[in-house]
């Protein structure tokens, strides 16, 4: 299993669907891809982590590295996540409190706080 | 001896193998189901950690992971051969690895209940175990 990623607009906003596993192999092409988006000028992006089977702290990293790189440009970086044992990851570290997580793309869309 | 012993060149393309391969021998020796996830979590982070060490301190060598299946727990052992001094990569500038170090330690620390991370004269080692479930024989 690999990563897979695509992207999308909707209205203002990029949606990056992510699937497969993101860990200390494959995190760096989804640190490129939030990379290269946010030089294009795409300063709110939502990653869609619905198709994820996997996430370690490397890939953590990567989302928080992208969130560092958004609020630079005042943008934002919000979740779709419904998996348990993903958002358990983001709980034990304490992640819940950074990132917006939604429990789909068209509430992660339509949140503007 | 270890129940099931792996070694690998530290590179990021072998965690995977890892995870699974502890995953599968810790299910065969009885760890609960519904802490597999965790346990492969847990590896798979010990593994990246060891893997990241190697790459920042620039030394080639090879990852160990050692499976072991004790009366009542099962154990394994994540050793690295980054060297002793693995503070040396902590007075750097700090950047995107040493975050993720830190994450890393708190995934596996938030995980598992028995943890111990400890330091040798060829690197660091993790040791973590999990209970066994009493016997259940399907037939």
């Amino acid at each position: 299993m690999d990563l897979s990623l695509s992207t999308r607009t909707v209205g203002d906003r990029t949606v990056v669907e992510v699937g497969g596993e993101i860990d200390v192999y494959t995190a760096p092409k989804l640190r490129e891809q939030l990379v290269e988006l946010v030089n294009d000028g795409n300063y709110h992006l939502v990653v869609d982590m619905e198709g994820v089977d996997f996430l370690d702290s490397t890939g953590l990293g990567v989302l928080v590295g992208g969130l560092k790189r958004v609020r630079a440009h005042e943008g934002s970086l919000r979740l779709v996540c419904n998996q348990e044992r993903i958002l358990k990851i983001f709980r034990i570290t304490g992640l819940t409190k950074v990132f917006p997580i939604h429990n789909s793309v068209d509430e992660a869309v339509a949140a503007t706080d | 001896m270890a129940t099931v012993e792996l070694r690998f060149s530290a590179l990021p393309e072998h965690v995977r193998t890892a995870r699974l391969v502890a995953a599968a021998v810790a299910r065969r020796a009885g760890v609960d189901e519904s802490v597999l996830d965790e346990l492969r979590l847990a590896v798979g982070e010990a593994c990246s950690r060891a893997v990241a060490l190697h790459q920042r301190n620039g030394v080639d060598g090879a990852v160990r992971v050692a499976l072991t299946e004790q009366e009542k727990r099962f154990l394994i052992e994540v050793a690295d051969e980054a060297g002793p001094t693995h503070a040396a990569g902590a007075d750097a500038t700090g950047g995107d690895s040493e975050d993720e170090d830190a994450l890393g330690l708190a995934v596996i620390t938030g995980l598992v209940e028995d943890v111990e991370v400890g330091n040798g004269s060829d690197g660091g080692v993790i040791r973590m175990s999990w209970p066994l479930s009493p016997v259940s024989i399907t037939v």
